[in-house]
């Protein structure tokens, strides 16, 4: 079953085409990634699946259900997670309260049972500290707990974003340049993450990466976009080996 | 009550007290918008007068009783954080600033025009139904709840808002809601406050709510820390004694209220309380006995 | 009467505009509000008026007088109150400081002169011409004139020389152009001193020509040209100036056809109003959430 699916996706910016007609579906269980140079559209195309723009034309469905103009957060209710790749965090909370944030999606105890202290926000609260605590320890987070989350060191951070996106259970996970700034020991760490956190949570991940050994190695099927243009796609291999992305950008790097 | 505290302190100390209570509830609704949420808002004062002239009519013209006059005062004022916030909570920063500034100017020259509030004289001849013990009492109730909410999913979902919104919006918190929310309860304490303060006095008038009692209560606010409830409480302490205590070089006051103001931010820029959280001081202490 | 009613709201516009571009300039900047912008100009027409009654100057020399002065009370405010906060404090922070700063100089001059209008005395003889049914005033003409030679002076001086391209450069970037080699501090210094001259020259005018001037007069002229500075879009110059003259315009038909008494809510209804439907004002780009 396609977890995702766009069709003929185009944005505009004020004369400026950054997505052309981009069309992709990715299937259930998988983990799909996009490449492209800098400024081919991958960001646009995250900020689109998550609902920040809307798209100037072309659809998008998540799980059959059209999603073009849904607003942001009820994307993210839906169950659609992401990261940032200039990272977002709530710098001046604790890295717990980071994570108890990310949960806002899943959770409905209503304002006044909150400010009343009823039963049922109380447990939500409790079940709510729990999974964070667990999400915290998944991702080796759990002795800064307390911490600011923007005192901490970058990999650190990016492991945090992927705790918050994770505290929202989605079934699609958008992670945006995940090993940007970490050595390759933290990447190695990071891929097992990725891969853990697929199964664990029987996630399908869409992933934005420049790191082509990483992207390789995890990725059960890749697109390539090229100034707001898909293209390529196929597995790791067909795309290592295809023309047009050796000369727009492969060619450069390996 | 009253009369048992003035057999401890005089007349004058209760008065003050008085007046903290009532700025505390001020800086904390403020403190909820713009502290905790970061919607920079300069015309707190105007939702004051909503709840003071609604508060103040409701017992001179239909003799209603004070508790009902005091809810009926703060929920208009609510009412109208609510109508003002829908359509301007989506403008960004300084524009929502200048628009809450407009808002605070238009409500003051509406009530100079308001035949029913008496125009620029004002009302006068409320009873001073506010007692020390009323004021202090919904004090620790708005303490209570307030800290009850920021520690819930929606008090941190107002502090995401302000940390980042867009980060918060993928977390699946509906933002505009959230800042109208927020805007709404601001509003409906200010309004709250101005009834307090109508039955205080026993006098009101437009000149009590102009400008710079909507920048007083930022003051609190952005003083004592932002976003922090204990910051907000002695924002409100500080800048309400400290007018008082500077009366002895009494025309010189204000000169010595503006440069303590640029002298604070300098040495404090966060506030005086602002980013300090009791779990910091206890590692502070805990590292001192090791 | 249109016509009169036109050229009553375009002086007045055109003073609004002079503050305003103070504004909208340490705003392109630094993105700080400067509160006490206000209060430079009523510093400026106090000046203006003491260089004219004490010693006795020509008008148009005590404006010059005016505007050196609060050159200096710019740059001075700057250095002291707003530089230390720079880079180590949120905008708010520098917006209180700012706010101290205004009830300080406002205080200030209370104790100066006392807190009462002090008339000025009239300085230039005022005839009055007419031209077919419209009347004006050679006060306006030369309010007119005036405004409009220190607008484009400031035009010319932003576009052609050295020190506007680097305060172009600044409000692009600050963090740039530091690195491109700008004295950061320096070009802000400077912005603080043409945007505090411009002030005064607009508090000398209105001094003259409503024939008053009080202390707290700085409070509620600096919060409409903020408004007129956020209708052009806030740190747009040319929005500042079309921003300056409508409000100024619209001001004096809503007093003139609806109500005098409703005189200072106008302003800030038609901001509001125009802010609802293009929240980044008049001139102001809209901006691409960047994610």
């Amino acid at each position: 079953m396609a977890v995702l699916k766009l069709e003929g996706i185009t944005q505009e910016f004020g004369g400026l085409r950054a997505l052309d007609s981009v069309s992709l579906e990715v299937e259930a269980g998988n983990i799909f990634g996009i490449i492209g140079p800098n400024g081919a559209g991958k960001t646009t195309l995250f900020n689109i699946i998550t609902g920040i723009y809307t798209p100037t034309e072309g659809n998008l469905f998540f799980k059959d259900e059209m999603i073009t103009n849904t607003s942001a957060y009820n994307i993210a209710r839906l169950g659609v997670g992401r990261t940032f790749q200039n990272i977002r965090l709530f710098g001046k909370l604790s890295v717990l309260d980071n994570v108890k944030v990310g949960s806002y999606g899943i959770t409905s105890s209503s304002f006044f049972s909150n400010l009343l202290g009823l039963p049922k926000a109380k447990r939500e609260e409790k079940l709510v500290t729990e999974k964070s605590l667990e999400l915290l320890e998944l991702v080796g987070l759990v002795e800064v707990r307390h911490e600011y989350a923007d005192s901490l060191a970058y990999g650190d951070q990016r492991r945090l974003e992927i705790a918050r996106a994770l505290a929202l259970e989605p079934s699609l996970l958008l992670l945006d340049e995940p090993a940007a700034g970490m050595n390759s020991s933290e990447k190695l760490e990071l891929m097992e993450l990725i891969n853990g956190i697929k199964e664990q949570f029987d996630l399908t991940i869409l992933l934005v990466e420049h790191d082509m050994n990483l992207v390789m190695n995890i990725c059960d099927l890749i697109a390539v976009l090229d100034y707001g243009k898909k293209i390529a796609e196929g597995n790791p291999v067909e795309v290592k080996s295809d023309e047009k992305v050796i000369m727009s950008y492969l060619g450069v790097e390996i | 009550m009253e009369g048992f505290l003035l057999q401890f302190i005089d007349a004058y100390y209760l008065r003050i007290l008085v007046i903290i209570g009532i700025n505390i509830i001020l800086a904390l609704g403020l403190n909820l918008i713009t502290g905790v949420t970061g919607q920079l808002s300069m015309g707190h004062a105007g939702f004051m007068s909503i709840g003071a002239y609604t508060a103040a009519i409701l017992t001179l013209q239909f003799g209603l009783s004070f508790g009902i006059a005091l809810l009926g005062g703060a929920v208009m004022a609510g009412l109208f954080g609510f109508l003002i916030g829908i359509p301007t909570l989506r403008l960004e920063g300084d524009y929502l600033a200048m628009v809450t500034i407009g808002f605070g100017e238009i409500i003051r020259v509406f009530f100079l025009n308001f035949e029913l509030g008496g125009k620029a004289t004002g009302l006068y001849g409320m009873t001073k139904y506010t007692t020390f013990t009323t004021v202090w009492i919904l004090v620790i109730i708005i303490v209570l709840l307030n800290a009850k909410l920021l520690k819930s999913r929606h008090g941190r979902a107002l502090y995401a808002i302000r940390e980042n919104e867009i980060a918060a919006e993928a977390a699946g918190v509906n933002t505009t809601l959230m800042k109208v929310l927020a805007f709404t309860i601001g509003a409906f304490l200010a309004g709250l406050a101005g009834g307090l303060y109508a039955h205080y006095m026993g006098y009101i008038a437009p000149k009590d709510f102009a400008f710079m009692k909507s920048i007083e209560i930022l003051n609190m606010v952005v003083l004592g820390g932002m976003g922090s409830i204990p910051g907000s409480i002695l924002g409100a302490f500080i800048l309400t004694i400290a007018p008082e205590m500077l009366r002895i070089v009494d025309e010189y006051r204000l000169l010595f209220y503006g440069a303590l103001l640029v002298i604070l931010m300098i040495f404090r820029p966060n506030g005086l309380l602002g980013n300090v959280r009791i779990y910091d001081l206890k590692k502070r202490f805990r590292k001192k006995e090791v | 009467m249109f016509w009169e009613q036109l050229l009553n709201g375009l002086t007045l516009g055109s003073t609004y505009a002079l503050i305003a571009l103070g504004y909208t300039m340490v705003y392109g900047i630094i993105q700080l509000i400067n509160f006490a912008h206000g209060e430079i100009y009523m510093f400026g027409a106090f000046v203006g008026l003491v260089l004219v009654t004490v010693f006795g100057l020509n008008i148009i020399v005590a404006l010059v007088g005016a505007m050196i002065f609060c050159m200096f009370l710019g740059m001075l405010i700057e250095r002291i109150a707003y530089r230390p906060l720079r880079g180590k404090s949120s905008r708010l922070s520098a917006l209180i400081s700012a706010i101290g700063v205004s009830i300080f100089l406002s205080t200030l001059m209370v104790l100066i002169r006392g807190p009462n209008t002090t008339r000025y005395p009239e300085i230039i003889k005022i005839t009055t011409y007419n031209i077919g049914s419209i009347s004006i005033s050679s006060l306006q003409i030369i309010i007119l004139a005036l405004a409009t030679l220190l607008m484009v002076g400031l035009q010319v001086m932003i576009k052609k020389t050295r020190v506007g391209m680097a305060m172009r450069a600044c409000s692009q970037d600050l963090e740039a152009s530091y690195l491109m080699g700008i004295n950061v501090n320096r070009v802000i210094s400077f912005t603080f001193a043409v945007g505090s001259a411009l002030a005064a020259a607009g508090g000398v005018m209105v001094g003259v020509y409503y024939n008053a001037v009080w202390p707290y007069m700085g409070l509620m002229a600096g919060l409409k040209a903020f408004a007129a500075a956020v209708l052009g879009g806030i740190g747009s110059i040319p929005g500042a100036m079309v921003g300056g003259l409508t409000l100024g315009v619209l001001e004096i038909f809503g007093v003139a056809y609806l109500s005098s008494s409703y005189k200072d809510a106008i302003a800030f209804a038609i901001l509001i109003l125009v802010l609802i439907i293009r929240p980044q004002g008049i001139f102001g780009q809209k901006k691409i959430k960047k994610v």
